[in-house]
């Protein structure tokens, strides 16, 4: 009797826990088992067991001391604030997500030992996922730093933040949710980042540098044992004596400029070969050359060489160092000064050699109207159309590699003229085989070509 | 006839520049109101932009000195406008030395009520080296720049408290008058992975296109045209709108010169033939 | 002697840039920033006797009484004041701000617009029929510069009928288009290559020593 009045009380009990209305937040929820008790579960989730009593008002309890077992309690936040959600759905909003798992951590290849690739599995529920954020520690019980974040549908970190080369680091993942819940991955580790003497991703260029310096040093052996090779006619480039010529005989000088590019320029150098053998031949005919530098550094390269021909051609005491000065290394302040010098001196002769940027069309349209000659040769193709249009001769891009080859008629630089061609020859064969296999499906070729 | 025909092939050059004044002059006076269509290639920096949540931060390049301004300000101002529009944080800077000054004035002229300095944007201003500055930035920012141009420690700003590298920025936009996209698509795009929208030259635009159809970058704005298209999609008016009446008469009138000339040229071939044959 | 330690010099620093392209191990980490650093320190040595070299030449012409002097004392002039303005208040200063504001930004706008005058005259020039390929550039410059402007679209819509109009909305910019994606482009991309191989034949003659023009030795 007692027995069946016990149970009977415990279901009315329960029965009036249940219709309780869940409107207030809520941190968790516990199922009662056998020994839990209010004072406990406050300890637990406040740090302070006298708000057992928070728990018991906000559940409805009647009587802390008879809950029964397998009743849902909830735990009100501190606040607890009230709120309109259903109570499954604030339910199904706390409940932890699935963090990510697989995650592995590697030192990240062809690199200088300061990285470390971490990847991982996505987390089930990645599209509740705001971020994942990587965390980094050197051991692997705790003391874990958040070292980056990246966004959800992301399975992959680089981590290049403060490491050192040989050290360990261990790893783990972090998926939170736009409401701050987180779920942490394993940890992963140790990993040791480590520099490698060789970097893979560029290996086709390693490949192609070897294959084309090869073909070109194989040419430049053969043009020293004596062979002769054929190169065709570039008019600017025979047009180059013609316009010393004219200028000696006009009695007027000759312009040269090596573009606004410093010493580091591979076009630059291009224009001060050909200043070499255009200052040797003006010297022989005591024809003074005006250069207007752009760059100090490149000023004092162009009077050595100015100086040096002046000295192979016998003739030192007609050198003006003078003629060969700096202007602003500010591009249209440049420009006004060397437009102004052409007005003035009205060079017979103009030669643009090196890399030229929006100013070419003002310097080739002003050298026209002083009716001078101008040959012009740049590797910069979005000035090449503007020279075409106001100079009587363009050397188009490797043609004004190819011009001092062309007027000393060395050997030598014959022999890498014609080991140029070869490799290019190459090229254009792996870009015909390409493209066809291209459009058949295979990407080998194309593979091999990227850089990753 | 023949004289008149001979003067036309050979006509003086300051009669070309006099008409060229008047078709860029006379519109500006008094605009005719083109309307730009706006192309993919800037549609394509309009909406990565658009679809950036606020919040997030951009760094705009601007690698330009004062002779690109015509073009390349406009765009520079019409970005700056979409970002503060939409909350996007801006950190500015540039490579070239002799736009250090521009950038800021850029910065402020843009922000105007809407942005505020050191919440919204900052600008870091000009650091020598090109390589050097792009590759240590994807490392630490405040490592390149301890300061910004102002001189204020950058630790002080509060919107770079979240701002220490490239894994911290959405996009690069360089607006270039050079030829610098192409050093911060090797290595800010290739190294770092990150995105880059270029704003160029109308001359240099044509050298980017290789770029754009290998998704090396994600857009591109070119010369006055690509900016007044920029500014119609944020919906202001600026100086590149207004170059365009000038920038279609001056076309067409160089059309029309091209076309005398070839007829002129041909008449006076016929001309030499027959006399020749005579 | 005398000219084999540049050359030497230049063959180890050449090969040294060559091999820490491929390794990124230490001591090679970080050598190409170093190396750059010195560079611009090196180049920083180079802007005084550029500095002085400018100097020299406009104090000549000013004591010679050349027709020129005029300009020697406006770049003088010029010097000092940016010069002292931006040492006494800086060159974030508004003083500073104002000139180069109101100053150098009016000049070089002014030296770049004078492109809008100089492409029409050199169009005029150039652009004629003589050959076919001036004929092809001529007509792929009418089509790219009547397409790039809103009056191309504009016209278009306007001048075609409704049946032209249906199968090509805007041709201009499509044919422009193409020009720019598939003709330009390709021979972008071949000018590209051919100067690519050019730059490392030109280095590896300088390197080895087959080029030296550099170095004021002549040939």
């Amino acid at each position: 009797m007692i027995l069946l009045m016990g149970l009977a009380s415990a279901g009315s009990l329960r029965a009036q826990i249940e219709k309780r209305d869940v409107n207030f937040e809520i941190l968790g929820t516990v199922t009662m088992k056998k020994g839990d008790i209010l004072w406990n579960l406050a300890r637990r989730y406040y740090g302070d067991p006298l708000k057992w009593t928070l728990i018991k008002e906000k559940n409805k309890i009647p009587d802390e001391r008879t809950i029964p077992i397998g009743i849902v309690i909830y735990i009100p936040t501190v606040e607890a604030k009230k709120i309109e959600k259903k109570v499954e759905e604030i339910i199904a909003e706390k409940k932890a997500f699935a963090p990510v798992t697989s995650v592995t951590a590697s030192d990240t290849p062809s690199d200088d030992g300061k990285s470390v690739t971490i990847t991982w599995e996505l987390s089930p529920d990645d599209d509740k996922v705001s971020q994942y954020e990587i965390l980094r520690s050197s051991t692997a019980s705790g003391g874990f730093e958040p070292v980056g974040q990246v966004p959800a549908k992301t399975n992959q970190y680089v981590d290049e933040r403060d490491l050192i080369r040989g050290n360990e680091y261990y790893y783990k993942v972090r998926a939170t949710d736009k409401r701050g819940i987180s779920a942490d991955s394993q940890v992963f580790g140790p990993v040791k980042p480590v520099a490698q003497w060789f970097n893979e991703k560029y290996k086709f260029i390693g490949i192609a540098a070897i294959v084309f310096c090869g073909i070109i040093i194989y040419c430049i052996y053969h043009a020293r044992r004596g062979q002769e090779f054929f190169v065709r006619r570039i008019a600017g480039i025979e047009a180059v004596d013609e316009a010393i010529g004219r200028a000696t005989e006009m009695g007027r000088s000759i312009l040269f400029l090596t573009g606004l590019s410093g010493i580091g320029s591979i076009s630059t150098l291009a224009g001060l070969n050909i200043l070499s053998r255009v200052a040797r031949r003006a010297a022989e005919y005591d024809t003074p050359v005006l250069i207007p530098a752009c760059d100090p550094f490149v000023m004092v390269v162009e009077r050595e060489i100015v100086k040096g021909a002046h000295i192979d051609a016998g003739k030192l005491d007609t050198y003006k160092e003078d003629n060969i000065y700096f202007v602003s290394d500010d591009q249209f302040a440049y420009v006004a000064a060397v437009d102004g010098l052409m007005l003035r001196e009205r060079p017979a002769a103009i030669f643009y050699m090196g890399y030229f940027f929006a100013e070419s069309l003002i310097l080739a349209e002003t050298g026209n109207s002083t009716g001078a000659i101008q040959i012009a040769g740049t590797d910069s193709d979005t000035q090449l159309p503007f020279f075409i249009a106001a100079c009587d001769y363009t050397l188009i891009g490797e043609e004004l590699y190819a011009a001092s080859a062309y007027l000393s008629r060395e050997p030598l630089l014959l022999g890498s003229l014609k080991g140029q061609d070869w490799s290019k020859l190459v090229l254009i064969a792996a870009i015909v085989v390409g493209v066809i296999l291209e459009s058949f499906g295979i990407h080998w070729v194309s593979h091999f070509f990227s850089v990753p | 006839m023949a004289d008149f025909i001979k003067k036309i092939a050979n006509i003086d050059r300051r009669y070309i520049f006099i008409l060229i004044a008047l078709t860029v002059i006379i519109p500006l006076l008094f605009p005719i109101g083109m309307p730009v269509t706006e192309t993919k290639e800037v549609m394509a920096v309009y909406d990565y932009i658009e679809k950036l949540p606020q919040g997030s931060a951009i760094l705009v390049a601007m690698d330009y000195d004062p002779a690109a301004l015509a073009e390349v300000y406009p765009m520079t101002l019409a970005v700056f406008h979409h970002a503060f529009s939409r909350k996007i944080k801006v950190v500015g800077m540039t490579l070239w030395n002799t736009g250090a000054a521009l950038g800021e004035l850029a910065m402020r002229e843009a922000a105007g009520d809407i942005a505020r300095v050191g919440e919204d944007y900052v600008y870091l201003g000009y650091v020598v080296g090109d390589v050097n500055v792009i590759m240590r930035m994807g490392e630490d920012i405040s490592a390149v720049y301890p300061t910004d141009y102002g001189g204020k420690p950058l630790a002080e700003s509060p919107m770079m408290k979240g701002i220490k590298n490239y894994k911290d920025i959405a996009l690069i936009v360089d607006i270039a008058a050079g030829a610098t996209p192409e050093l911060w698509v090797a290595y800010a795009g290739d190294m770092f992975k990150k995105d880059i929208a270029v704003g160029c030259t109308a001359v240099s635009a044509v050298g980017y296109y290789p770029f754009l159809n290998t998704k090396q970058i994600i857009g591109l704005i070119g010369g006055m045209k690509g900016a007044a298209e920029y500014e119609k999609l944020v919906k202001s008016r600026g100086t590149a709108t207004a170059g365009m009446d000038s920038q279609s008469i001056a076309h067409i009138l160089i059309i029309l010169l091209i076309i005398i000339a070839n007829i002129s040229y041909f008449v006076m071939r016929r001309k030499d033939k027959l006399l020749k044959k005579a | 002697m005398k000219l084999r330690v540049p050359l030497i010099l230049c063959f180890l620093c050449g090969l040294l840039m060559i091999v820490q392209f491929f390794i990124p191990h230490p001591p090679f980490t970080n050598m190409y920033e170093k190396l750059l650093d010195w560079a611009i320190i090196i180049s920083i040595f180079t802007i005084v006797i550029g500095l002085s070299s400018l100097i020299k030449l406009h104090y000549t012409r000013i004591a010679r009484k050349t027709p020129e002097r005029p300009y020697s004392v406006v770049v003088f002039v010029g010097m000092a004041v940016m010069a002292t303005v931006g040492i006494i208040n800086g060159v974030n200063g508004k003083e500073f701000e104002w000139l180069f504001k109101n100053v150098q930004v009016p000049m070089q706008a002014t030296m770049f617009s004078l492109l809008a005058f100089f492409i029409a005259s050199a169009a005029y020039r150039a652009f004629r029929a003589r050959t076919l390929e001036a004929t092809l550039m001529l007509v792929a410059a009418i089509v790219v510069m009547f397409a790039r402007v809103p009056i191309g679209s504009f016209l278009w819509q306007h001048i075609m009928p409704d049946s032209v109009l249906q199968w090509r909305e805007n041709l201009p910019e499509d044919v422009a288009g193409w020009i720019f994606n598939v003709p330009s482009m390709a021979a972008r991309r071949a000018i590209l290559l051919g100067v690519s191989l050019g730059a490392v034949a030109t280095s590896l003659k300088i390197m080895l020593g087959i080029e030296r023009s550099y170095t004021g030795s002549g040939e």
